[in-house]
């Protein structure tokens, strides 16, 4: 019976993984997949529309659903179709996310006009669009990192309008109806012989130039493929297309089928959308057939939001391998063994699509780190677990996992996760060596300072941690921070390397290559004060649990600092919460200070009194 | 053993020493890191890093707070080495252990060198220039230059330095001498509107040439590493038949100023350091790719031919990121551009030390590999065998067996 359980309910989780990778459906008559799954070249990727759609909702309200008025929920490409044809309606989705009180007091607008306290539409902004492109004009002086609260707020904001507007323009210059007659007009003008065209159709052809030009600035979304076998990065924008069609009369057949597909959307013409896309799809299949698999599987990756199903499960066994120090341990012990090893199997897919969708190694920004770091820690802990079975390793992991992932989610927040890299990063042999090495030191950092909260928390806050287990995690802890010393000062050194062939010195003294090697002194300390026997395993989790605010001050808190040769991955936010990190992890080093006679584990086994000077507290209770 | 002696040695052998040092580095490199805010990267690393001991003002008064790198450094060094003497025992369970203290050693020796030796110009190409010589970033010489023969200049230049110092300057090929006035680290030039009078400050006036119309104010150094300090100094040249006049030198006066003296012509101008090279840099073609559809740059390269002075090289080369040109002791890396991407700026690099780092982090991390290696053996031998044992459970707490095994034996004065 007992072995049973653990087993069921692990393969019940499987079964809920393997439901959200099935290939998304469409709810209504409309071939939305299809539209969603059909590529364009953005921001310097070839990338599909659904990524595109969620990747400006991301940006403009923190999440990715979004619903109607009247509480229907919209897929991201269906948003973006109404974005782009119908602009009444889409006008009226409570898409951007104002927090900022003195933002909504300049609005007037209030939190419970919007959508959650803190979504509007852009017909509830309409009034004040020109107060807020003078705000924000205003604000555009001040340098970034000493803008008040208010000035990033309206930036961000009048950004989050130009976006949505730049969207606008992909398909239609202007009111969908009339221009896409007038693009009716055009292609038939373009099928008769040159120079039949009426004075007022010379007049529509010239005002059409003018708004192809227009539409090609403005938006950023380039979907009409080259030529086969011309150069595959030439992806042209609607309105190069257009302009090229003035030119040689003949139009592109993609951004034909794309005046097509805009006119039956607009018309709530399923057949004829369904058609168009097809029509679109299958040129592309035959011309591109790599980039429509990418597409696909990046669609498919989309949908199926691995991550968040990896932390959930994450979740799940740090609760089950918490419980299993208290009760049913037999059964709760494996099931999250098993719950990690599944959100671990994910969240490893997930990484590796990524990395196959960009040609990259695992960690190219902030967001991938995040990823990778959660992804080496735990790997580490199931080594742990698989060696010890004392569901320690499956409590770091969960703690782990989860937490990284949350700090991805908002990292992903800024854009496109799957970004270019900038010039200096270009090098994929660096990327996978040092950067990766660098990623793994903190891991295993994290790692050892997760297991010394395991260690402090456990042993004086429960009666579970007996000597064998308190042994075992003073073993794993010293493993770990060995393992750590190693990572980091290889990848530092690598990180050097890399510095003296791209700038002309191994060692800078910039903060980033400062943080990374604060954590190699740190590291250092640890070992050397246990080798000199100065600490034990009180002293060496309290230790430890100081590597983890080194390491996040090595991560993001120099990131911070705003200057530095490695300050492209700035970030502004998160600084509050970097400090409360910092002070949380220095009271529990407070509380590991509290002599382990009155730990609730030891109490009555350590009375020989090892370490408990004149000043300690009674035991209390 | 004399019992002093002794003692200085159990000092600097400890295991505690090193403990203490390494957290003196911690705190070292963490306030180095947050000063950066303030004082920018180069003067950071003069406070900090090169430097014995850090000082702090207290209302004016320069007081010594935390020992600078060069100490904790040195102080590391001797630990080091006094542990290589007197305490390491040279077996195979704690060679990965010497081998990346080794490392270590040769890792701080390359670094003090570089701090010593290494010396950053930089060299701005335009499309189709030729160049022989680099320039310092932030180092600058006083140039005196005879260009009576056409044919060829005679360059006599004083590093500036030596005009910081105010120290009369006599050279032999000079038939006058140079007496500083005033010298500015930083300073502000400024057209001195037409028909105002001369300035009457304390600071010395220039009576020769372009510096009478204009006015030079000192400026405090600056911070950004992206910012340069731009000097200005008043200098007075004095044959023997008594003053020639003094003139205001400065980098940024566009050309050198003419004039003539015993018969001969001269010129004379404030600039940025130079260091010829035996060697010429053609730019031939600067290239700036960007994403397709975007402003993002994808690469930086300058191709470049390079030809030798003794004619036996004569080759297009391309540099670009990370892919530096190595030769003749210099290493030249692609930095910038400008001129909207008519002209590379190159990274010039003269470090006789670059190779230190390489070996020494090749053998610390063969050493930490290694000894990891051990331990991780070690461990799953004795746990494959505690498995087999079965002991009962330990002591909450415990000093784990193996780290008295491990526990280096330091040497007593008994």
């Amino acid at each position: 019976m007992k072995p049973l359980f653990p087993t069921l309910a692990a393969v019940a989780a499987l079964l809920a993984v393997g439901y959200t990778l099935r290939p998304a459906r469409d709810a209504g008559a409309f071939d939305l997949a299809g539209f969603g799954g059909t590529p364009a070249l953005v921001n310097g990727r070839i990338k599909p529309l659904d990524t595109v759609a969620r990747t400006a909702l991301l940006t403009l309200q923190g999440r990715q659903r979004v619903q109607t008025l009247d509480g229907r929920a919209l897929a991201p490409a269906e948003w973006l179709l109404d974005v782009m044809l119908r602009p009444a309606l889409a006008n009226s989705y409570r898409t951007f996310e104002i927090v900022n009180p003195d933002v909504l007091s300049l609005l007037s607008l209030a939190p419970a006009d919007g959508d959650g306290g803190k979504r509007f539409s852009l017909a509830q902004l309409r009034p004040r669009l020109a107060e807020i492109d003078r705000q924000a004009r205003l604000a555009d002086d001040v340098e970034s990192a000493v803008r008040t609260p208010f000035q990033k707020g309206i930036v961000q904001l009048r950004n989050a309008i130009a976006l949505y507007q730049h969207l606008q323009l992909t398909l239609v210059a202007n009111d969908p109806h009339e221009f896409l007659g007038q693009l009716g007009q055009l292609t038939g003008l373009l099928a008769r012989p040159p120079g039949t065209a009426t004075p007022a159709e010379q007049i529509l052809i010239r005002e059409l130039g003018t708004a192809f030009t227009t539409m090609d600035q403005f938006s950023s979304l380039h979907p009409v493929p080259p030529a086969k076998g011309g150069d595959p990065t030439a992806w042209a924008s609607i309105g190069t297309a257009w302009t090229r069609a003035l030119e040689t009369r003949r139009p592109d057949p993609a951004a034909a089928d794309f005046a097509a597909l805009a006119q039956a959307w607009h018309a709530q013409d399923a057949p004829a959308f369904n058609r168009a896309v097809a029509a679109h799809r299958a040129r592309l299949e035959a011309d591109f057939p790599a980039v429509m698999t990418k597409a696909r599987v990046e669609t498919r990756f989309n949908s199926a939001e691995p991550f968040y199903t990896s932390a959930v499960l994450y979740v799940a066994a740090f609760l089950c391998a918490v419980v299993s120090w208290l009760r049913w341990p037999a059964a709760l012990g494996p099931l999250a063994f098993r719950l990690i090893l599944i959100a671990f199997a994910l969240s490893t897919a997930g990484i590796v699509t990524r990395m196959w969708l960009e040609s990259r190694p695992p960690v190219t920004n902030l967001y991938s780190s995040a990823l990778f770091v959660g992804w080496g820690a735990v790997a580490l802990c199931l080594a742990l677990e698989a060696v010890y079975r004392n569901a320690i390793g499956s409590v770091t992991a969960g703690l782990t996992g989860f937490a990284t992932l949350l700090i991805a989610h908002h990292l992903a927040l800024g854009g496109d996760t799957l970004e270019m890299m900038r010039a200096v990063l270009d090098s994929n042999f660096w990327l996978a060596t040092h950067v990766v090495t660098i990623a793994v030191g903190y891991s295993a950092t994290f790692l050892a300072g997760f297991l010394g909260l395991v260690y402090v928390l456990r042993g004086l806050l429960t009666r579970s941690l007996d000597g064998a287990t308190a042994d075992a995690i003073n073993r794993m802890m010293y493993g770990v921070i060995c393992f750590a010393t190693l990572f980091s000062f290889v990848g530092t050194v690598l990180g050097g390397i890399w510095a003296d062939q791209s700038w002309g010195r191994f060692w800078g003294w910039d903060p980033k290559e400062n943080g990374a090697l604060l954590i190699v002194i740190w590291n250092a300390i640890i070992l050397h004060a246990r080798w000199a026997g100065l600490v034990r395993a009180r002293g060496i989790a309290a230790l430890a649990i100081f590597g983890n605010v080194v390491t996040a001050w090595s991560w993001f808190g120099v990131n911070m600092l705003g200057v530095g040769l490695h300050s492209y991955g700035f970030m502004d936010s998160a600084f509050w919460w970097l400090i409360g990190f910092a002070v949380s992890q220095v009271l529990v080093i407070l509380a590991a200070a509290v002599p382990t006679e009155s730990w609730r584990s030891f109490r009555g086994i350590a009375a020989s009194g090892r370490s408990g000077g004149p000043g300690a507290p009674a035991p209390a209770s | 053993m004399n019992p002093h002696l002794c003692a200085v040695r159990d000092f600097f052998v400890s295991l505690r020493l090193t403990i203490a040092l390494l957290v003196f580095s911690f705190v070292l490199v963490f306030a180095a890191t947050l000063d950066q805010v303030n004082l920018g990267i180069w003067a950071v690393q003069a406070k900090y890093f090169r430097s014995f001991v850090i000082y702090a003002g207290f209302g004016g008064l320069a007081v010594p707070v935390f020992p600078g790198g060069y100490t904790i450094g040195g102080l590391l060094l001797a630990n080091l080495t006094a542990a290589f003497v007197f305490r390491f025992k040279f077996t195979w369970r704690r060679s990965g252990m010497a081998l990346s203290h080794a490392g270590l050693i040769v890792l701080l020796f390359g670094e003090l060198f570089t701090g010593l030796w290494q010396r950053d110009y930089r060299m701005r190409l335009d499309q189709g220039e030729t160049r022989n010589y680099s320039e310092s970033f932030r180092s600058y010489e006083l140039a005196v230059t005879d260009i009576t023969d056409p044919d060829f200049d005679d360059v006599v230049a004083v590093p500036a330095s030596r005009l910081a110092g105010r120290r009369e300057v006599q050279h032999q090929k000079l038939p006058f001498r140079i007496q500083t006035l005033a010298y500015y680290p930083n300073s502000l030039l400024q057209m001195r509107p037409a028909g105002a009078p001369p300035p009457t400050g304390p600071g010395p006036v220039a009576n020769r040439d372009i510096g009478q119309h204009i006015v030079a104010a000192p400026q405090p150094l600056v911070a950004s590493p992206d910012e340069l300090d731009l000097p200005a100094a008043f200098v007075e040249l004095a044959g023997p038949a008594g003053a020639l006049g003094t003139w205001l030198v400065s980098p940024q006066l566009a050309a050198p100023q003419e004039f003539t003296a015993a018969g001969r012509t001269w010129r004379i101008a404030l600039r940025p350091e130079r260091l010829y090279q035996p060697f010429r840099l053609t730019l031939l073609q600067f290239s700036h790719d960007r994403y397709p559809g975007t402003q993002i740059p994808k690469n930086f390269s300058s191709r470049v031919r390079l030809r030798s002075d003794d004619g036996h090289e004569d080759r297009e080369v391309l540099i670009a990121m990370n892919e530096p040109l190595r030769h003749g002791g210099l290493a030249f890396y692609q930095s910038g551009f400008e001129n909207n991407d008519r002209t590379t700026i190159l990274q010039v690099v003269r470090n006789p030390s670059w190779l230190f780092p390489y070996i020494a982090s090749g053998l610390m991390t063969l050493g930490l590999t290694l000894q990891f290696g051990i331990h991780l053996v070690g461990f799953v031998g004795s746990r494959a065998a505690r498995t087999a044992a079965r002991p009962g459970p330990a002591a909450p707490g415990a000093p784990a067996a193996q780290t008295a095994a491990t526990r280096p034996t330091v040497p007593t004065c008994a």
